[in-house]
Order: C-alpha cells, then structure tokens, then sequence
C-alpha cells in the first residue's frame, strides 16, 4: 500500500557521530593490516574520530621499507584449505602474497600505503608505539610522514579516553 | 516503500527517506534534498552528484567515495568538505540513489 506524504530527512548529524574509535593494530602480514585499515576507512565514512596505533609488527604497516611489500604466509594457516606439507614449499609465501595481492585490487581496494593516504584525507589520525620504535630502532624519519608521531602506551591511553578499541 | 512529496514532486521514497526511483529525480529535486540536510549545493556538488548518477545508470550500485575520488576525480578531502561527516550517504541522498553498499 501507498499513500502520499511529506518525505521523511534522514538524520545525518545525530549523536552517533560523537562517537570516538581506536584501532590497535599489531600484526604486520598483509591478511592482517587490511582489517584495521578497512574499519578506520568505514568508522571516518560515518564521521566518526578515529585513531590507529601501530605497534610491534603492525609497525611494518607504517614503515616505509616494508608498508608496500607486506606479505601474506599460508603456513600454518588453516583458512588455506591446503595441505600443510604443501605450503611450505619453497616459493608459497611469495605466490599465496601475489594472489592476495591481485584479488584485493580485483575488488578495488587500495594498496597498503594508498590505504594510509586515503583514511588520513578522510581525517583519519596515525600514531606509532614508543617501544616498538625503540626495539627496532626506528625513529620518525623511518616511518610513513602522515604518522602524527610516535607516543607511549600511556599517551594511547590518554588520546582513546572514551573511544571504542578495537585491537587487531 | 511510500509515495511522498518532495519539491511539489510526488516520488517514492524509502523509510529514511532515500528515493527509490532512479527516473524520478531531477536536479531541483536534488537542491530540495540538500536543503533538507541543510547543504547548499555549488557547482562542485552538483559535478559530484551528477558522476554518482551516471556512475549508477553503468554500475547498478552506488559509487563508494573511493570510487568518487579515483574515478570521478573529487578527492577524498573535499568530499569530506563538500558533504562533511557522512559523505557517502549523503551524497546519495542528494543524488537520489541508495546508500553505497561497497565496504571501501
């Protein structure tokens, strides 16, 4: 049934868009940076403030030797379906990264470093982990220069104050 | 799905508001719309509006704002600007279209 009216206005400013997230992201292979990224990317579509805090091997997400060449290994992974013995050979790692790589954009989503680029146009916020710079010795010259600054544990405690965390 | 009446148009909307029927919208539609979420639209709104269109009539889906800005060549921060908060919405209920389904 239909009848006539005036239109309803969607509600776009409503309190929901106070809302405030976190994303830890701590692992660096290719199958697991994409998780954080594509929530921080959603989270800032709904107008919503959001921070991401790489650290330990999540620092190879911001790093700009490895940000481009993150790798997916099918060793030991059970959501392979595959035969362990058959994913350890020689080669598997750089082959299984290569189809990752060439479904993800199959689908049109962007590489790791266009990534960072399109969640900080958004006005997303990257920060890096004191210690893990410190263990690997790295400093902010090293890291991607969208990178707000590397901050300690207590700092991200700090900046997530009322935050939804999401630790990836 | 009702019939409402948007701009002295009488059009399908959905329960948000969203118009359901791609041929029923024309560009005062599309003001009125704006109006509605208090955004005045520019010249450079209506280009965005218009690509999420065309893009529609090809895709059958509505563009994602990657897509806007890697396609439609509107960068990622000034649909920001343009449609602030919530662009991809938004923009489609300016544009007459549903919500983007696409994750990025």
């Amino acid at each position: 049934m239909t009848l006539t009216m005036e239109a309803p206005i969607p509600v776009f400013d409503d309190d929901a868009t106070d809302r405030k997230m976190a994303i830890i992201c701590s692992k660096g292979s290719l199958d697991m940076a994409y998780p954080g990224l594509v929530l921080a990317n959603a989270a800032l579509g709904e107008g919503i403030e959001t921070h991401l805090f790489f650290t330990f091997w999540g620092f190879d997400i911001i790093n700009k030797e490895t940000m481009g060449q993150l790798h997916f290994t099918p060793v030991g992974n059970p959501a392979t379906h595959m035969s362990p013995m058959l994913m350890g050979l020689p080669g598997m790692t750089a082959f299984a990264t290569h189809m990752m790589k060439k479904q993800i954009e199959g689908i049109d989503v962007p590489s790791v470093p266009e990534f960072l680029e399109l969640i900080t146009d958004a006005g997303g916020h990257l920060w890096a982990c004191r210690m893990s710079a410190d263990m690997m010795h790295l400093t902010e010259a090293d890291l991607y220069e969208r990178v707000e600054g590397i901050i300690s544990a207590s700092d991200f405690i700090e900046l997530s104050e009322g935050a939804q965390t999401i630790f990836v | 799905m009702s019939l409402a009446v948007i701009a002295g148009n009488e059009v399908h909307v959905d329960d948000e508001g969203f118009m359901t029927e791609f041929e029923e919208w024309n560009e005062e539609l599309g003001k009125q719309l704006a109006h509605n979420i208090s955004i005045d639209l520019t010249e450079r709104h209506l280009e965005t509006i218009r690509f999420l269109r065309d893009d529609y009539k090809v895709q059958g889906e509505t563009a994602t704002l990657r897509r806007v800005s890697t396609l439609g060549g509107i960068p990622t921060k000034e649909l920001f600007e343009l449609f602030p908060k919530k662009p991809a919405k938004k923009m489609a209920y300016i544009a007459g279209l549903p919500k983007p389904a696409g994750c990025v």
